[in-house]
């Protein structure tokens, strides 16, 4: 482990990010900056089914949860710095929801680590997902997938 | 006799289910466990039972920090009653 404290940045909230100056914003000039990587979730129409999509989630526990789940990925890789950020509030198709990025000196770590913050903000992060479909019918809450529990579990740990 | 009211709070199904997003409530000494606070509060009305209908599918957290259902809830001082999260 780097004897740096890696750089932690966690934002919640209802506006969009830009994916590039995040990513830049990690590399920030550090020379022990190998590798970054990243990922980026977003809302999907099913198909033409759906017109929007209500994030809603727990504010404070948001934050912390997240912030929780990349301290345990910080403990267990070599990380220089993380920064997730999720969006609330009504997001249509085609809009950015999520987004990770991590550095370290090595891909493999950032690689690691993110498909890891990205697994448990899944099954541990408080938010919740409501459809707004397309015919403007009412729309139901998404249901959590067992797959996406399945994937937490494999790294071998309590969610 | 009865503790403190405690911040009671509700999400997305549950708390449309149940028509309100917070309340304060002072909880009976019965009620110890995370478990013992979905029963009860199944059990004050309709809009309740509706609500925690399928018990084992309720996650709860207290101050802000997830517990399972046969844990105690403490001296807390806010209590998160929620469906399984579908966030990402």
């Amino acid at each position: 482990m780097d004897a740096a404290t890696p750089r932690i940045t966690v934002r919640v909230g209802p506006d969009d990010f830009d994916v590039g100056a995040e990513i830049d914003a990690l590399q920030a000039g550090d020379p022990a900056v190998g590798a970054v990587t990243s990922f980026v979730g977003y809302c999907r129409d099913e198909g033409g089914r759906l017109s929007a999509l209500e994030l809603e989630y727990y504010p404070g526990m948001a934050e912390a949860e997240i912030g929780r789940v990349v301290g345990e990925a910080v403990a267990r890789w070599p990380l220089l710095a993380v920064t997730v950020i999720h969006r609330g509030g009504r997001i249509r198709p085609g809009e950015r929801i999520v987004l990770v990025v991590v550095s370290s000196s090595h891909r493999e770590a950032a690689f690691a680590a993110c498909d890891y913050i990205m697994d448990f903000l899944k099954t541990r992060a408080p938010f919740w997902k409501k459809e707004h479909p397309a015919d403007r019918s009412e729309g139901g809450w998404v249901e959590a997938k067992a797959h996406d529990d399945a994937r937490a579990e494999r790294w071998g740990e309590k969610g | 006799m009865s503790r403190e009211p405690v911040l009671i709070r509700y999400f997305a199904w549950v708390r449309e289910r149940i028509g309100l997003s917070e309340e304060r409530l002072a909880l009976p000494e019965t009620v110890a466990t995370a478990g013992d606070l979905v029963r009860w509060l199944s059990e004050r009305g309709e809009a309740y039972a509706y609500a925690f209908e399928a018990p084992e599918t309720i996650r709860v957290a207290v101050d802000q920090l997830h517990i399972e259902q046969d844990e105690p809830l403490g001296n807390a001082r806010e209590i998160a009653l929620f469906p399984p999260m579908t966030g990402g």
